[in-house]
């Protein structure tokens, strides 16, 4: 265990250096020099050259990587162009509005997606397996931000039971678990859940039928276990998978939540990567699209080696 | 990982030998065409594509026309069946004409994926060694990012525009095709009408382009069907964030954007373009859906 778990380990060193290197290159994919971002507009040629200097843009592109990740690894990413308050802290504030905002949809979305998954799995090809993937095909078709302005149409707009922006009555603040702040979490959370349920109610639903569908359980019944026994197996057998794929789900909300966070106006990394983007932040989108990414690839890791801990045919496999 | 293993399993990998290709499309052909989902959502498709491209010919109103005396008519006013927009421009015409560029840069990412994907796949998965070694570490790292955050991204760092999405979208589908092309190649590569070929010394590019293509391209194809939805949602939403076209062109997400400030006024008319892509998201889905069941000869 503890060798698959570093082997996995070392085989992640590579992706984290490429995926930094994805994140240097793209403020040089950006038209025009780079420093013309951290310049004012009526900079004067020595400020321009001081400038590049002090930001290492004079230096060949291998070693202004070097020296960028070496910054980055302990733990600086720069300043923000706009606030000129360091990359770091702007982004692990918002993405703790981010994390509230994934747990709950988290929350939601899993819980209904098991459910659905194991009913159609399990009921195939019935009415409930019907109704339930039906649901699922629409839970990953839908393009969630439309359906977060849909549910602003109904809930704010018409029936004026919920806010439509924000993320607590003060309008800026810290977060905390109480009415007064979920309220505001409602609808988010319900439009970030979609997609995942409808992705865990397919994979639960097809791992249902394919273990259903093995001799073993066959075997179980045959020798006079109760239902609700045989359905304990079929959950622990379709649990490493099921694992799996909610922790992808978790990191793909926390990294794609840019567009739901723009319709609700919730302060998280999405909204801060949207500001990043048009106020041509560099630093800052550079920073909160490499933090992000790092959230994805650790998370990746710790899904596989968590995987592994409970599923012992992986470590065999492998 | 899931990805791979899936398109390994996939019955459609086990198609039939080349010499029965033709009798393996044609029951597939028949299949597809009696499953009455999948038909249903390609006369929807065929019906939105067609308006778009014969939107001229269709009578409808001028799409960039406004008129500040009828903004935000609701749905059902007379000449204007689904209302006007905050400018005053007929939605009907919008629509219609949203589809255009709507479908462009969310189908073309798939189309053009789905070439550059096969490609590396095939080669990848043929050759094998240190150059599929090179090819798949690259596309995992592309991989480690979550796909909205990737487009956004590099769409953000090259700017707003039509070209810019459809290039930082095909960025998003290229490893996710790449991986199932070389998982569906490493798998027909050591068959014996493969070995045949090598024996009777055909050259690397003849066997790949004579011999393993028709073999591969079926499931990559499903699975790039399958991807079309997600092009779909992520194109608009580009334009959604400001990311994609420029007003006043008419384009599905746009509009949901420009018209996000009228949901006060008039909610139901600024829902309408989501709608759209709801509808073309959903079917594209289900096809994909009934493609993948169709190929699946045993059942």
């Amino acid at each position: 265990m503890l060798s698959y778990a570093a082997r996995r380990m070392v085989y992640a060193i590579p992706i984290i250096i490429g995926v930094a290197l994805v994140c240097f290159m793209l403020v040089h994919i950006t038209p025009g020099d780079p420093l013309v971002a951290v310049l004012p507009a009526d900079a004067s040629q020595e400020l321009a050259q001081q400038l590049r200097v002090a930001y290492g843009f004079d230096k060949p592109l291998p070693v202004q990587f070097g020296l960028w990740l070496w910054r980055a690894v302990n733990g600086d990413l720069g300043s923000s162009i706009a606030t000129g308050r360091p990359v770091l802290a702007e982004v692990l504030r918002a993405v703790s509005n981010t994390v509230t905002l994934a747990i709950a949809a988290a929350i939601i979305g899993f819980s209904l997606g098991l459910f659905f998954g194991l009913i159609a799995g399990y009921f195939r090809d019935s009415w409930i397996d019907k109704v339930a993937t039906s649901i699922a095909i629409a839970g990953v078709s839908l393009p969630h931000y439309w359906l977060g302005m849909v549910l602003v149409i109904i809930f704010s707009v018409e029936l004026n039971w919920l806010p439509a922006v924000g993320a607590g009555p003060s309008g800026s603040g810290a977060w905390s678990w109480d009415w007064a702040h979920l309220r505001f979490l409602i609808l988010p959370a319900i439009t970030t859940s979609v997609i995942p349920m409808g992705i865990i109610t397919r994979t639960v639903r097809a791992l249902t039928g394919d273990i259903l569908s093995q001799d073993f359980v066959e075997a179980l019944r045959a020798k006079g276990l109760r239902e609700t026994q045989v359905f304990r197996h079929v959950l622990k057998n379709a649990a490493p998978t099921a694992l799996a794929v909610m922790g992808l789900q978790l990191g793909y909300m926390l990294g794609g939540s840019i567009l739901i966070e723009t319709v609700f106006s919730w302060p998280g990394s999405g909204l801060l990567l949207n500001s990043a983007i048009f106020q041509r932040d560099l630093p800052l989108l550079q920073g909160t699209i490499l933090v992000l990414a790092m959230f994805f690839v650790i998370l990746n890791l710790v899904v596989d080696i968590a995987q592994a801990a409970i599923d012992p045919r992986i470590k065999r496999g492998s | 990982m899931s990805v791979s293993s899936n398109a390994m399993n996939d019955a459609a990998l086990q198609a039939a030998p080349m010499s029965n290709a033709r009798g393996y499309w044609a029951t597939v052909g028949r299949r597809i065409v009696r499953d009455k989902v999948s038909m249903v959502c390609v006369a929807i498709l065929l019906l939105i594509l067609l308006s778009a491209l014969l939107a001229p010919y269709l009578h409808l109103a001028d799409p960039y026309q406004g008129s500040m005396i009828r903004r935000l008519r609701h749905i059902g006013t007379p000449n204007y069946p689904l209302g006007t927009d905050e400018l005053g421009r007929d939605m009907l015409a919008r629509l219609i004409y949203g589809g255009r560029l709507s479908l462009l840069i969310g189908i073309s990412p798939v189309i053009l994926a789905f070439g550059l994907g096969t490609m590396l796949g095939l080669v990848a998965g043929y050759v094998g060694g240190w150059v599929n070694t090179a090819i798949m570490r690259t596309i995992d790292v592309f991989y480690a990012f979550p796909s909205v955050l990737l487009a956004i991204a590099i769409s953000g760092a090259l700017g707003a525009g039509i070209t810019n999405s459809i290039v930082s979208l095909t960025i998003v589908f290229v490893p996710q095709i790449t991986r199932v092309a070389e998982s569906v190649t490493t798998g027909v590569r050591n068959r014996d009408f493969v070995e045949a070929a090598r024996a009777s010394g055909a050259s690397a590019f003849t066997i790949m382009r004579a011999h393993m293509l028709g073999n591969v391209l079926g499931p990559i194809f499903v699975y790039a069907t399958g991807l079309i939805s997600v092009s779909m949602i992520l194109a608009a939403g580009l334009s959604f964030l400001g990311l994609g076209t420029k007003p006043p062109e008419p384009e599905w997400g746009l509009m949901l954007n420009t018209l996000r400030t009228a949901i006060y006024v008039n909610p139901w008319v600024a829902a309408l373009p989501g709608a759209m892509i709801f509808a073309v998201s959903i079917c594209f889905n289900l096809l994909s859906d009934g493609l993948r069941s169709a190929m699946d000869i045993r059942s």
